[in-house]
């Protein structure tokens, strides 16, 4: 057996944390701490670089595949890469590292703990994306609550226990009932390893039950229009990097979650909802985009449009066809970088002026400029301009829909010039204007921990606008074969 | 009679109960003495059990009035070792409130003895004796610290009301012997098929008195009460030990002379577990005292041991044993946690006092988190394990309904669990508390947080050991 590369991209960020834990905090400052916590997320990231180099990109089939008898006789953990998580693990172990630069400006106390539960949090979402069995994701999946509920509990702002608690009820809510799923499953196919379900299929009677029952947990954490509520509030109360680990990857995990299972177990299912889901991102889209129009605060702004983002993904995914599934991965993607630059863009404001009020800024284009460029990128990439990063998803999802049905296609389109709107109103109110509150002249540009983050985030942005050719090489055999096992499963029907 | 090795054990108790008595009268200041004899003597039955009847089948003895199988001896040890540690975390605490007497050890040691009876028991009257050596020893010791009035107040109300459950079990009991001529378990087996309606009301009278010691909904009033008032190395022991055997008289009950009669029990099963879980998870949101709130939460948990007895498969069975043995060490972690809380020689008992604990005593509060966490069921936590195996064995049964009415009720109770997290880890702090503890508490609570924690690397070892019960 080969190295066992994945359960080690796994269990580093946990040794790392079991370090931190055992540091004795003597200068004050934890420079130790997050000397500890930078180290273990950049070789995590050179580790998954390199797992994306090794990658044979020419098979569907699932690489590195590790497997170890867990439960006797009835778990297995098992874990592997294909061409569609690969993607996403190399975005956890890319925006992780950035998270933590970032907590030099934003944490001030128990700064050792934060990093702790960031590194934590790092090994499960990892984990989430590289398990292949049932009850291995499950875990992952759940266990992914408890550092985010201290994240935004403890370092949080004034309402954070409320939001909190919304996050953590409202995500165990729609997962239980995928827990009750996967033991059905176990009980009618004999087995929770994904590959072997692939292969063997679940009896068409059962999968519209199940679909539901999996729906409700991923439907939560998109979040899809009407269970949306929480993502706001726990967007805004977050720290600046509990804020970007939740857009930038949390979200991801059900997107993920839909391709993974939701079509690839439930194919006859996931037709029969087809419509359901296309309502729900419909109204996702252009709803929250009327309401991101409306916020006064700008990470709620934010955290709508990522609602709205998601509703694109979702529409992506139940085309059920090439060009709908790979946008929605990059879109994925794409959203992951710009969503947590946003999110870092307001936090840099933030940490100056203790306001995330649109109306305390206005006119700090002349005042900081540095900041101002790169928040203006990101708006453009946010709102889809063509040579960013963002165009390229939405554009392949909105093509995939109009195959598919053309006046969704038409209603959703509507959503981009609303994006459009609320980015360029949002950018227009904060960076532009006149300088009406003199505090702000106070404000300093960007620090060179800053600045390195936001182009760090930056440079993808604008290398994949231009050239997502290697992306799509990763997922298009992928995503084709899983098209051409669904199409053969409807056949068969 | 060659087989007397196999009760070795409780004769061993027994006879250290006696001698351990008599050396109390004799000898003046002997209270640390017999203290530590009580110890030895329970390690030395451990031992004995493990010796003599790990590896034994299904044996009867005694006119099979006692049965030793691999139920049992499981039982049994983790009955024992379940007294071993709550009797020697309780010396510091004991002291404290100056009650620190050679009766305690000596009460609870007879009480451990009848619950080895119970859980031996193959025949109504020896269960019935056991059943009432544990409890008159379990009346005592709630009132043990007889100076305060909620202690003697928990004492009496534990009293009356278990004294009627133990009447309405006798009432069943008596029935059932009426309508099949025998107090023998297997006996009764072969005598009962579901013709014979009558025999149903002695079922029902027996499950009600055995729902009344196990304290599931609707026969729990007096556990809030009853565990707020004893003294809190008390309460562990009522939230621990005696649970165990009553599970264990539970699933003899219903799986060896009910068994033909599932139709007519499944049902009461079935409510007793859905009540107790939605029951449990709502009325512990309001409370503020963090004993009455394990009250309600035990309460809760018994639910979803009785999930899986209501399945009436062996898996079921083992599902549940695993529960409670995982139920059984966060107890113990989570009243080694309250166990600390102790500031000049007062403990406290409100949820209020934990108010920011994280800042002065980061590991303990680190603790707590782990053991909230898997009493809430969040994976990788053994609380979750706990609950996966119930659940798959209900699932197995196709019992969705109790599945997911279960699932959901750990969402509300999550709700609860997670106010104390959010009150030790995002409140103000308030002063700091005792930091020296005794070596017991320190060794209980990092032995059981480390299990609780870890568990998930090696989950095959206890459903080995548990997959070899097999009763159906």
């Amino acid at each position: 057996m080969n190295f066992p590369i994945l359960s080690s991209l796994i269990l580093l960020p946990i040794v790392g944390a079991l370090f931190l834990f055992f540091t004795k905090d003597k200068d004050g400052n934890n420079l130790t701490a997050k000397y500890v916590a930078l180290f273990t997320t950049i070789v995590n990231f050179l580790i998954s670089i390199y797992l994306w180099i090794s990658f044979d990109q020419t098979t569907s089939s699932f690489q590195f595949v590790e497997q170890r008898i867990w439960i006797k006789d009835f778990i297995n953990y098992k874990v592997g890469v294909d061409g569609i998580s690969i993607l996403f693990i190399l975005l956890t172990t890319f925006i992780t590292p950035l998270c933590i630069v970032s907590v030099n400006n934003t944490v001030k106390n128990r700064l050792r703990d934060f990093l702790i539960a960031i590194l934590i949090m790092e090994s499960f979402m990892i984990g989430v994306f590289c398990a292949l069995d049932l009850v291995v994701f499950y875990l992952f999946f759940e266990a992914g609550l408890i550092p985010m509920f201290l994240i935004i509990g403890i370092w949080g702002g004034p309402k954070r226990v409320y939001s909190a608690f919304k996050f953590f009820l409202y995500t165990l809510l729609g997962s239980v009932l995928m827990l009750v799923a996967i033991i059905s499953i176990y009980w009618i196919s004999g087995t929770t390893d994904v590959i072997a379900l692939y292969e063997l299929g679940i009896d068409a009677k059962y999968q519209n039950l199940l679909w539901l029952a999996f729906f409700s947990s991923f439907a939560v954490k998109t979040p899809m229009w009407p269970v949306h509520t929480w993502l706001p509030d726990a967007h805004v109360e977050a720290p600046t990097a509990g804020s970007v680990l939740l857009a930038a990857i949390l979200l991801k995990m059900a997107g993920y979650g839909f391709i993974r299972f939701s079509l690839g177990l439930f194919p006859v299912a996931s037709e029969v909802f087809t419509p359901l889901v296309y309502t729900l991102s419909v109204i996702a889209i252009i709803f929250t985009s009327f309401i991101a129009l409306m916020q006064e605060d700008m990470k709620k702004l934010i955290a709508y449009s990522s609602v709205a983002h998601m509703g694109f993904v979702t529409l992506g995914i139940f085309t059920l066809q090439q060009q709908g599934i790979e946008g929605s991965i990059i879109q994925m993607l794409s959203h992951g970088l710009v969503s947590a630059a946003l999110f870092l863009c307001v936090g840099v404001v933030y940490d100056r002026m203790h306001s995330r009020l649109i109306k305390s800024y206005g006119g700090i284009v002349t005042i900081i400029p540095k900041y101002s460029i790169l928040f203006m990128l990101f708006t453009l990439a946010a709102l889809g301009l063509p040579g960013t990063f963002g165009f390229i998803g939405e554009f392949l999802i909105l093509m995939g829909v109009f195959k598919d049905n053309f006046l969704v296609a038409v209603i959703a389109s509507f959503g981009v010039i609303l994006g459009a709107a609320y980015m360029l109103w949002l950018y227009k109110r904060v960076v532009f204007g006149k300088l009406v509150n003199q505090d702000l002249k106070q404000m300093v540009d960007l620090n060179k921990s800053e600045y390195l983050i936001l182009t760090c985030l930056a440079v993808p942005t604008l290398f994949f606008g231009f050239y997502p050719e290697p992306l799509f090489n990763t997922i298009e055999v992928s995503v084709s074969d899983l098209i051409n096992m669904h199409n053969l499963n409807i056949a068969s029907k | 009679m060659n087989n007397l090795n196999l009760v070795l054990p409780e004769i061993f108790i027994s006879l250290s109960v006696m001698f351990l008595l008599i050396l109390g009268v004799f000898k003046k200041e002997s209270s640390q003495l017999t203290f530590n004899l009580s110890l030895v003597t329970i390690l030395i039955a451990i031992i004995l059990t493990v010796n003599e009847t790990f590896s034994v089948n299904r044996i009867t003895l005694f006119n099979e009035s006692i049965v030793i199988d691999r139920m049992a001896s499981l039982m049994k040890i983790i009955t024992l070792v379940g007294g071993f540690l709550v009797l020697g975390i309780s010396s510091s605490y004991l002291k404290t409130f100056k009650i620190f007497k050679i009766e305690y050890p000596i009460l609870m040691l007879s009480s451990v003895l009848g619950m080895m009876i119970m859980i031996s028991s193959n025949d109504l009257i020896m269960f019935y004796m056991g059943l009432e050596l544990q409890s008159l020893a379990l009346y005592v010791l709630a009132t043990f610290n007889r100076d305060q009035l909620k202690s003697s107040e928990a004492g009496l109300k534990y009293f009356v009301l278990s004294a009627l459950s133990s009447g309405l079990l006798l009432y069943g009991c008596s029935l059932i012997y009426g309508f099949s001529g025998s107090t023998n378990f297997d006996v009764i087996a072969n005598q009962l098929t579901s013709t014979k309606y009558a025999l149903t009301f002695g079922i029902v009278f027996i499950l009600v008195g055995l729902a009344f010691k196990i304290s599931a909904v609707p026969f729990h009033m007096w556990a809030p009460d009853v565990y707020e008032g004893s003294p809190t190395t008390v309460t562990l022991f009522f939230t621990m030990v005696p649970k165990i055997a009553a599970l264990t008289v539970f699933i003899r009950f219903l799986y060896v002379p009910f068994l033909n009669l599932i139709d007519q029990w499944q049902m009461i099963i079935v409510f007793l577990s859905i009540a107790s879980m939605i029951f449990g998870a709502i009325a512990a949101i309001g409370q503020t005292n963090i004993k009455r709130l394990i009250a309600y939460s035990s309460i809760g948990h018994v639910g979803y041991t009785l999930a899986g007895l209501a399945t009436g498969s062996n898996d079921g069975i083992q599902s549940s044993i695993i529960y409670i043995s995982i139920y059984v060490v966060m107890n113990l972690a989570l009243f080694s946690c309250l166990l600390m809380l102790k500031r000049n020689d007062r403990y406290f008992e409100d949820i209020d006092d934990l108010s920011g604990l994280s800042k002065n005593h980061p590991l303990l509060s680190l603790s707590l988190l782990i053991i909230l966490f898997s009493l809430a069921g969040i994976p990788p936590l053994a609380g979750f394990f706990a609950k996966f195996y119930v659940f798959k064995a209900v699932i197995e049964q196709s019992m969705y309904f109790l599945a997911i009415v279960g699932l959901l009720s750990t969402v509300i109770a999550a709700f609860y669990y997670l106010r104390i997290i959010k009150i030790i880890y995002f409140d103000k702090e308030k002063e700091q508390y005792d930091s020296d503890h005794g070596l017991w508490l320190k060794f209980s609570l990092t032995f059981s947080t480390i299990l609780i924690l870890l568990y998930f690397i090696f989950p095959s070892q206890l459903i080995e050991v548990v997959s070899r019960i097999i009763i159906i």
